[in-house]
């Protein structure tokens, strides 16, 4: 029998050893390589390399393994826009939650700054569907006091927050 | 009920947008609302949503008033912009009004 790693968990945080974060690393990088591969990367038996990856899939550190698009290369035509969604502040949680619901919503954000609002990163087929999803969905909710949408022209970087650039950041905070 | 003094549920309201996706938070659920409305939001909004149809297919599908609704499309046709446009854009709503309350 296999011997389990347990992993450690205070306040409801996994803490991850320098194992765990190089494996997340060579993932990310990756997610498609063997546990072989990663093992002989890391200096690491792959069973080990399995029961760890296993491990920080059960407690959600690694929440699914998805297939990065080019949409441009894909051929599907769609607007992208970046919009504000200024509310009541009673109801902002609720307008956030009702509007995380919908399929053009990719991300949905709640920030205070000057006043609360909302930020979502919304797609939809062509300009006049952006408007409609704007006009009958999101302007109608309770609570909504106005919206401003930006609409993305071209888009220069897009990454998602990775176990290498968590490291970078850290650089640049020395740094300063 | 009369078409002037309709209201209409929230989510069939008008809603008044300055260009696509910029809601100016300004919305009317009935006639004598959207009236007022034209009053006061920004100019902007006029021109978007009279260049656009907006205000004759609600007139018309929500409302159901396709009098008021031809009054609008015969104005857009008028080009106008700016104040004018909503003087003559308010003078047509309000003489709708007046009509419908007699």
């Amino acid at each position: 029998m296999r011997l389990q790693i347990p992993l450690k968990v205070k306040n409801n945080v996994a803490i991850l050893d320098a194992t765990d974060v190089r494996i997340l690393q060579a993932l990310q990088k990756n997610a498609r390589q063997t546990y072989t591969v990663i093992g002989r990367q890391l200096g690491t038996a792959h069973s080990t390399v399995y029961d760890r990856i296993k491990k920080m899939e059960q407690h959600g550190i690694v929440k699914r393994y998805t297939a990065l698009l080019d949409p441009e290369k894909t051929g599907v035509r769609n607007v992208m826009a970046m919009i504000t969604v200024y509310t009541d502040p009673k109801v902002t949680e609720k307008v956030a939650q009702k509007l995380s619901e919908a399929v053009e919503a990719l991300e949905v954000y709640t920030s205070l700054s000057e006043e609360l609002q909302i930020m979502a990163k919304i797609v939809a087929d062509t300009q006049e569907s952006l408007h409609e999803f704007i006009a009958n969905f999101v302007a109608p909710m309770p609570g909504v006091l106005r919206v401003r949408t930006s609409i993305v022209t071209k888009k220069f970087k897009e990454e998602q927050l990775s176990m290498l650039d968590l490291g970078k950041v850290n650089i640049y905070k020395r740094s300063i | 009920m009369s078409k002037g003094l309709k209201i209409v549920p929230r989510e069939k309201a008008f809603y008044f947008f300055t260009s696509i996706g910029n809601y100016t938070g300004a919305s009317a659920l009935s006639l004598k609302e959207f009236m007022e409305k034209i009053n006061e939001v920004n100019v902007k909004s006029l021109e978007f949503h009279l260049g656009r149809g907006d205000f004759e297919k609600w007139v018309s599908d929500v409302l159901q008033d396709t009098e008021l609704a031809g009054d609008i499309r015969r104005l857009q046709k008028l080009n106008l912009s700016g104040e004018a446009l909503r003087n003559q854009l308010f003078l047509t709503v309000s003489r709708r009004l007046k009509r419908l309350a007699v």
